[in-house]
């Protein structure tokens, strides 16, 4: 059981490395675009050999095979043996995503599907095949020519190739390979033991572990004869496994191998003449057909489609682990350490108590204040990841949409260690993405439109992350075209969203593209334009306590400022009272406080109330009728109004009393309860009571709407 | 320890079969005090029984969910029996007690805690000596009553904790939308 336990720790891990792995190789490839050097392509093939026997290690063959391909392909540049081609490049990124989508259908412990990589094995064999001297064979004449065994195309998995009929153990010329057929031989063993290996001190894993010594061995064990749990005897073994032993082995060293076992085991040899090196560079799985789901189609997009729920899959699946620095450890011990000496040094108090020992009592306490805030800032620390996580996706989005939208772009990231909170971070990601595509396919230009405007070819997109105040500042910033004012507006018009007499400044007119549907793109193409996204964009970050705002100038390009809270846990929280009642605002949603004079209030139709705060009118919310508070006053004039804002709506809020500021741990009411209008959660007040947090914005829309429907009701 | 083969032995005859009342599946069942009657709860169910404290009251519930309390930092949900059987109300003082039980929740476990008079015992319950809910069971809905149980000459009603809760839960949340 606990041994289970561990493993799945490893294999937590080999997860990890692996999804870093492929970052790396991925960011590595796209360094390569540009200039090829030796040092750059060493990592990438590191890291893909690493990928390659964690994945073999772990049984998840299907990886470990199509690494393998790719790993002699980087393998072969890095020797200089192959340049370095731009055609090559884009087949070993799109590995990279095939790889990433088969481990992550590990991780949700789904089936690994091979569509993707059956369909890049054969790129990946032609690209190789060029080096071989061999004809080039095209991807579709490949059938044809698959009988020729000179010729190195694998029929296997091109789109037009039927599954892969024989997947033959001793194929001969059939599957055409890179290596001269014969030239490299291999094993496959069948390894049945008597249920009492064990008892006669034999560990199969160290024979497997000697096998790996003479060649690349794959290892699968059939567990088909395992008995329920109960009739289970852990002094029997169960198990039989096949194993596929590639290399130049002589028979008589496995004999060897195999000796002190071969009196309480079945174990069959089958020599593999042709599965050489290069077959299995080909063809991943040939080895093990049965393993190997039939490949019919090989398109792409199907293996994009397979690869949506084993991401949702793995989402949900995902348990969260934090990797953390060392440092960051060991300064949560040190303090951790102080803490002790503090509590030591006040326990003595409880031991003997002097009058006298008063001042040294507050010193004691003030030490324990100052402590425990250093081991609260600390353990905060923890959660918190460099905003680079989330911006190394970005070379490689950019990379891909400019060569598709024949733009030329060059992406500028600053501030990339800038830390936040991981779920931010994690939240964040999907925002970003669409505001990167809007600028890349909207607002950067065509490079003959940008020549004409006097500009440079190629466009600057740029991230910046920086910390301001209390907040983390993400700016995503083109020198595109900008927004067209007249155009949102005429948009705005002809749907109604905006009055013909209207007159709305700058930031209204910008804030019309967060409405949901609207799009002012003249085609819809399939990178952006069909309206669904910005609103999407704000709500998450309105989720995550943020807020966008927009900054653009025509013709000289577009900056959006998303403005978030470093941390989803703590709180800037404003304390109110209402009644009895205690509740809690974000301070960062409250602009100021008011006591409210009666020539200040007035009434529309008797119903809804408002304010008049500076020039324009706020509605007044009465938190005790929306909660069924008794206040202390139902006067206004006798309350303190807080006005707040959300979304760049303004509303004010009718309390009793304003009471401290303090930074407040936010607690679900979700997790045991429900989600309740109004209330954005929970946080636990000095005395152990619970106080409500206030969802300022969602408090203002429904109110905003509730009101909408009264007036649309009483016309 | 005594007590509870005393239990079992009163359960040995109640079944009339001391041979096979080994064999017969058991479960133990928390019974506590509503009122004038006894009720049980699973007492796999039962995470702990604590005291009266504080309660925050939450808004758009039903008259039943009192509020929420701060649990050891968790925010729990608590729910009043009387109120949500129909019973007269009475006022919590220190002696009410709060049995807190999980159950399942649509993200893993929920926490909650009944309010309730007071806590009995623990009794050894026997499958077959529980008898399904008559139609007309006073106040308390027959769905969330798992069925009735004989013990010590008293009837124990056995409550179905995962129906009750998650259907007080829920209604709170209609309640609020």
């Amino acid at each position: 059981m606990s041994l289970d336990l561990e493993m799945e720790e490893i294999v937590k891990v080999f997860f990890e490395e692996s999804f870093e792995g492929l970052d790396a190789m991925e960011s590595g490839l796209l360094t390569l675009d540009a200039q090829a050097d030796r040092e750059t392509i060493n990592t990438i093939f590191r890291a893909a050999h690493s990928i390659k026997g964690g994945a073999g290690t772990f049984g998840f063959l299907e990886i470990s095979q199509f690494t393998h391909s790719v790993e002699t392909l980087l393998d072969e540049m890095r020797n200089g043996m192959r340049a370095v081609t731009p055609d090559a490049v884009q087949v070993l990124l799109q590995s990279v995503d095939v790889i990433r989508e088969m481990t992550q259908s590990a991780q949700a412990k789904q089936p690994i599907v091979t569509v993707g990589a059956d369909a890049l094995s054969g790129e990946l064999a032609r690209i190789l095949a060029q080096k071989s001297g061999a004809a080039a064979a095209p991807a579709a004449g490949a059938a044809e020519t698959a009988a020729d065994a000179t010729t190195v195309a694998a029929p296997a998995q091109l789109p037009a190739a039927p599954a892969t009929s024989a997947a033959p153990v001793k194929s001969g010329p059939v599957v055409p390979i890179i290596v001269a057929p014969g030239s490299i031989e291999g094993w496959r063993i069948t390894f049945t033991p008597e249920p009492t290996l064990f008892q006669t001190c034999n560990d199969p894993l160290r024979i497997f572990h000697e096998l790996t010594s003479l060649g690349q061995l794959e290892v699968t064990a059939h567990v088909g004869a395992l008995p329920p749990l109960d009739a289970f005897d852990a002094t029997l073994c169960y198990l039989s496994w096949t194993l596929v032993l590639r290399g130049a082995v002589e028979h008589a060293r496995i004999i060897e191998v195999f000796d002190w076992v071969e009196a309480v085991s079945k174990i069959v040899y089958e020599p593999l003449y042709v599965e050489a090196a290069g077959a299995a560079v080909s063809k991943p799985g040939a080895a093990l057909p049965a393993a190997v789901p039939p490949r019919k189609s090989a398109a792409p997009e199907a293996a994009a489609g397979a690869a949506v729920p084993a991401t949702a899959a793995k989402a949900a699946g995902d348990a969260g682990s934090i990797r953390v620095a060392t440092e960051k450890v060991d300064a949560l011990i040190n303090l951790v350490g102080e803490l002790v000496i503090t509590q030591s040094m006040l326990g003595r108090f409880a031991e003997k108590y002097e009058p006298a020992d008063l001042e040294a009592l507050r010193r004691g306490l003030i030490q324990l204040s100052r402590n425990t805030r250093e081991l609260q800032e600390s353990v905060m620390q923890i959660r918190m990841l460099p905003i680079g996580f989330s911006f190394n996706r970005f070379p490689r989005l950019v990379h891909d949409l400019s060569r598709k939208l024949g733009k030329k772009v060059e992406l500028k990231l600053t501030g990339e260690n800038t830390e936040l909170d991981k779920t931010v971070l994690e939240k964040i990601g999907d925002p970003l993405v669409h505001l990167v595509r809007n600028a890349l396919d909207h607002g950067m230009e065509m490079p003959e439109t940008r020549l004409a405007a006097g500009k440079s070819e190629t466009g600057t997109l740029e991230l910046n992350a920086f910390h301001e105040g209390g907040s983390i500042i993400i700016e995503v910033k083109d020198d595109g075209a900008g927004l067209n004012k007249a155009r949102i507006l005429a948009k705005a018009r002809e749907r109604g969203l905006v009055q013909e007499d209207e007159t709305l400044t700058d930031e209204q007119i910008y804030n019309l593209i967060f409405v949901a549907g609207f799009s002012t793109a003249d085609k819809v193409s399939d990178v952006s334009g069909r309206g669904v996204g910005m609103d999407v964009v704000r709500r998450n970050i309105n989720d995550l306590g943020g807020h966008v705002q927009i900054f653009s100038t025509e013709g000289l390009g577009s900056t959006i400022r998303i403005r978030l809270p470093l941390t989803l846990a703590i709180l800037e929280g404003q304390v109110l009272r209402v009644g009895k009642e205690i509740y809690v605002a974000s301070l960062v949603s409250i602009i100021e406080t008011v006591q409210p004079t009666r020539e200040h209030l007035s009434s529309i139709a008797g119903r809804s109330e408002l304010f008049k705060h500076r020039d324009s009118y706020l509605p007044i919310i009465r938190l005790h009728d929306l909660f069924d508070i008794e206040p202390d006053s139902r006067d206004i004039a006798k309350g303190l109004l807080v006005v707040v804002e959300a979304d760049g709506r303004r509303a004010s809020i009718l309390v009793d009393e304003l009471l401290a500021q303090q930074q407040v741990v936010i607690k679900s009411l979700e997790t045991n309860f429900k989600q309740v209008p109004g209330l954005a959660g929970a946080t636990i007040h000095g005395d152990g009571t619970v106080a409500l947090i206030l969802d300022v914005p969602g408090l203002i829309t429904n109110f905003l709407e509730r009101q909408s429907g009264r007036v649309e009701l009483a016309a | 320890m005594s007590a509870v083969e005393g239990q079992m032995g009163v359960n040995a005859s109640a079944a009339g079969a001391g041979l096979s009342a080994a064999d017969s599946i058991k479960e133990q069942y928390l019974s506590f005090i509503l009122g004038s009657e006894e009720y049980g709860v699973d007492i796999q169910k039962v995470q702990e029984i604590k005291g009266w404290d504080t309660v925050t009251r939450v808004p758009y519930s039903p008259p039943y969910v009192l509020g929420v309390i701060n649990l050891r930092g968790s925010i729990v949900p608590v729910i009043d029996l009387r109120i949500r059987f129909g019973l007269e109300q009475i006022p919590h003082d220190a002696t009410t007690v709060i049995i807190v039980v999980h159950v399942p929740g649509e993200r893993g476990e929920r926490i909650v805690g009944m309010v309730v008079d007071a806590v009995s015992d623990v009794y050894d319950i026997a499958a077959e000596n529980i008898r399904p809910p008559p139609d007309a069971l006073g106040s308390v809905d027959k769905v969330f009553v798992r069925g009735l149980a004989c013990q010590d000459k008293k009837m124990l009603i056995l409550l179905d904790v995962d129906g009750l809760v998650i259907a007080s839960v829920n209604s709170a949340t209609k309640a609020a939308a």
